[in-house]
């Protein structure tokens, strides 16, 4: 079965003239003015993995347009019981959900889940591959700073291989032609990555990656993720921290994102973090309205 | 094709294939023969009618291929202990269909077939089996790697190899002791070539793809490596036979390449959607393409189709496991590994291989037959020289149809292949010259 419309999967197959209409709609959209475009309808959200900005979002967006939210998470529901995941699509449609909003630690998750249940799907972070709200909340937070994406160079540092964010990001980027540079060690940045999308290349050296950059997206170390990896963080730190030293050779105005949750200390300092270049809880922020505008979409309501 | 009813008694029934086109490899025939089966062998083997005599059966052959009976070295029927995904009797139905005479099963079962008691519950006539079942043995006590099986024991009762398929022999000491206990019994030792710790929570190849799908990777190097560790093993131990299962890269075949050259006595096979398929092929996050080894990279699929050609390759093997939808209807990343494969192997390696590629039916056929044959021993079958077990294939090559898993023989229905379009096709099937199947 194809996906319902107004499904929202993932940023690779999504049309650039799409993404600009959602980023569009989205600058219409505020949770405190609200508008009643998801009166009556039920949003579940079914969150197999933790999260604390991108479920609070969903939540508050739905809300915010008129919606009932139902949270359901793995503690505590049938999932913790063995319940399969397409059952649980089966018994969340059988309730009567209109919209299903699905954060999941494997990879297709939420893929599988539109391919089963006739409802419009939002991925909010499916394992390693993508996590599409934080890609379109990230454009717009840039259009915000930017006028445009023309001519924009973006470094991506850090934990690239396990990030959903990261990926997502690479497609978006691309479809704008952005020169996409990124940055980290081997095991955390490999090769492999520059076949994600064109303009994508990869570098050790953060200088590289600095040097003329308009963006720089800061990524978390996963260790959750690391299955055996061994990452050894001090020379993590020595060569790859945010710092304001390291900060300066990138471009004057240049801006300074992270999908969070930071880790001080760690891939970033607290005078990054809390610098005049940050733009880290304005992305929390514009959380809202982007998705907002992703859930009106799912319902036809992007008008 | 209306079988007469069977005359007991002297001579017993007779099966006359009439007007095909024989390929037998193992006896260098690739040309028009009739083939006369008798009490359960190949009775003659002549020109175009110039067996004389009645059949009781006429088989008519005309515009067909017959051939060895079909061989496939690597099956999981689930019997014992998991008849919701395959029973030996649905299984071997579909192999039948599939064209094949005999198939091996692994011993990856609840529990483990590590026993003399097993391998004899295997081959009792109420398992239902419709072809020859060859069973393989655990090589280690339930497959847990610490404790060598009792070999000579298990090959008395009927085991033709020894293998932990699904739990790789990683420990080196482990492996040379099989080795040299199988060497000394003159029985192969399967290898599942995985090193499990370079694999862990992986679910497809390592490559472009896996990392634009967000999905953990195994390395080709966690295959070549314990081959190539394998291989060393097998060349240094006296009369050592290894057999690698579903081999699946490029650098697995160099270590068996150079092992042939040196003359040790190392086999493999390769499945057919490995050599049709690569790692770009999944979409969506389709589990019937999620499968151990992996779909490997259009490099390793053009290696392995060249050895194929070459001979290097010992043997088509299917792999063939069922799951149900159950275990398949999920995240990729915990969906089960395997697909079945039973019912298109034939098709598959008539299109890729021949159609695809030019490699000469004669040698398509060896794989299914004579090659599989030699790799375990198998007296008597893989090929329909005068004497031979009667177990024959009879197939068109051109014949085109679609396959429809809904349709399948099997208990299950996990296949990439559901609607392909295929050509090459099996019209009947015989075991000891009896039509288990016909089309």
């Amino acid at each position: 079965m194809n996906p319902a419309r107004g499904s929202l999967l993932d940023i690779e197959h999504l049309e650039a003239g799409e993404i600009l209409r959602i980023l569009k709609f989205a600058r219409r959209m505020n949770p405190d003015k609200p508008r009643p475009l998801l009166k009556g309808k039920r949003v579940m959200l079914l969150f197999y993995e933790a999260s604390t900005r991108t479920r609070s979002s969903f939540e508050i967006a739905a809300k915010s347009l008129g919606a009932h939210t139902v949270l359901i998470q793995s503690i505590g529901s049938s999932i913790e019981k063995g319940e399969s995941l397409l059952d649980t699509g089966y018994t969340v449609r059988a309730v009567g959900a209109d919209v299903i909003v699905i954060r999941h630690p494997n990879a297709g998750a939420a893929q599988v889940m539109a391919q089963h249940i006739d409802l419009p799907v939002i991925n909010a972070g499916d394992g390693l591959h993508e996590h599409p709200s934080q890609a379109l909340l990230d454009a717009y937070t840039i259009l915000r700073n930017r006028k445009s994406f023309k001519g924009l160079q973006v470094a991506i540092v850090g934990d690239i291989f396990h990030s959903r964010v990261a990926r997502s990001a690479c497609h978006l980027l691309s479809k704008f032609g952005v020169k996409i540079i990124l940055c980290g060690p081997p095991e955390l940045a490999p090769e492999i990555a520059t076949t994600l999308a064109p303009g994508v290349r990869v570098t050790r050296h953060l200088e590289d990656a600095l040097r003329g950059t308009d963006v720089i997206m800061l990524l978390r170390v996963q260790t959750e993720r690391l299955a055996g990896l061994k990452i050894d963080l001090t020379d993590y730190i020595a060569r790859y921290q945010m710092n304001p030293t390291r900060l300066k050779m990138a471009r004057p105005d240049a801006i300074v994102m992270h999908p969070g949750p930071i880790i001080r200390g760690l891939e970033l300092t607290s005078e990054v973090a809390d610098g005049v270049q940050a733009r880290i809880l304005e992305e929390v922020h514009n959380g809202v309205p982007t998705r907002m505008a992703i859930l009106a979409r799912a319902v036809g309501k992007m008008r | 094709m209306s079988p007469e009813k069977n005359r007991s008694g002297l001579g017993g029934p007779r099966l006359l294939i009439k007007g095909g086109h024989l390929i037998d490899p193992a006896s260098q025939i690739d040309a028009p023969m009739d083939v006369l089966l008798k009490e359960g062998l190949v009775a003659e083997v002549a020109a175009p009618n110039k067996i004389k005599g009645g059949a009781d059966e006429k088989l008519d052959a005309r515009g067909l291929i017959v051939a060895p009976g079909f061989i496939d070295l690597h099956v999981h029927l689930r019997e014992p202990g998991q008849t919701y995904k395959e029973t030996i009797a649905t299984g071997t139905a579909a192999a039948a269909a599939g064209g094949f005479t005999s198939v091996s099963t692994m011993p990856n079962t609840v529990p483990v077939v590590d026993s003399v008691d097993w391998i004899e519950w295997l081959r009792q006539p109420e398992r239902g089996a419709v072809v020859n079942l060859f069973a393989i043995a655990a090589a280690t006590l339930a497959s847990k790697g610490i404790t060598l099986t009792d070999f000579r024991a298990l090959r008395s009762a009927g085991a033709i190899a020894v293998t932990d398929d699904g739990k790789p022999i990683l420990d080196d000491r482990m492996m040379r002791n099989a080795l040299v206990l199988g060497g000394e019994l003159n029985l192969p030792v399967v290898q599942h070539a995985e090193d499990t710790r370079m694999t862990e929570n992986c679910s497809m190849h390592a490559g472009a793809r896996s990392f634009r799908l967000g999905l953990r990777g195994m390395t080709a190097a966690a295959e070549s490596s314990i081959v190539e560790r394998d291989v060393q093993l097998a060349m240094n131990i006296p009369n050592a036979r290894l057999h690698v299962a579903h081999l699946s890269t490029a650098d697995a075949l160099k270590s068996v390449r150079r092992a042939k050259r040196a003359k040790a006595r190392v086999t493999c096979e390769v499945t057919p959607h490995h050599f049709t398929l690569t790692d770009d092929d999944m979409r969506d996050y389709d589990s019937n393409y999620k499968m151990n080894p992996p779909l490997r990279s259009a490099s390793d699929r053009e290696a392995i189709l060249v050895a194929l050609a070459d001979g290097t390759i010992d043997a088509i093997a299917t792999d063939h496991a069922p799951h149900a939808s159950h275990e398949k209807d999920m995240e990729f990343e915990r969906a089960a590994f395997g697909i079945t494969g039973l019912e298109t192997a034939l098709a598959l390696a008539v299109m890729k291989l021949h159609r695809e590629k030019g490699i000469p039916l004669v040698r398509i056929v060896e794989l299914f037959s004579s090659g599989p044959a030699r790799c375990f021993d198998m007296r008597g079958r893989g090929s329909l020289a005068r004497g031979s077990i009667a177990d024959v294939t009879v197939f068109d090559p051109k014949k085109k149809w679609t396959f429809e898993a809904a349709k399948s023989r099997s208990k299950s229905r996990n296949t990439p292949f559901d609607g392909w379009n295929l050509t090459g096709k099996v019209v009947a099937t015989i075991v000891g010259g009896k039509i288990v199947y016909a089309s």
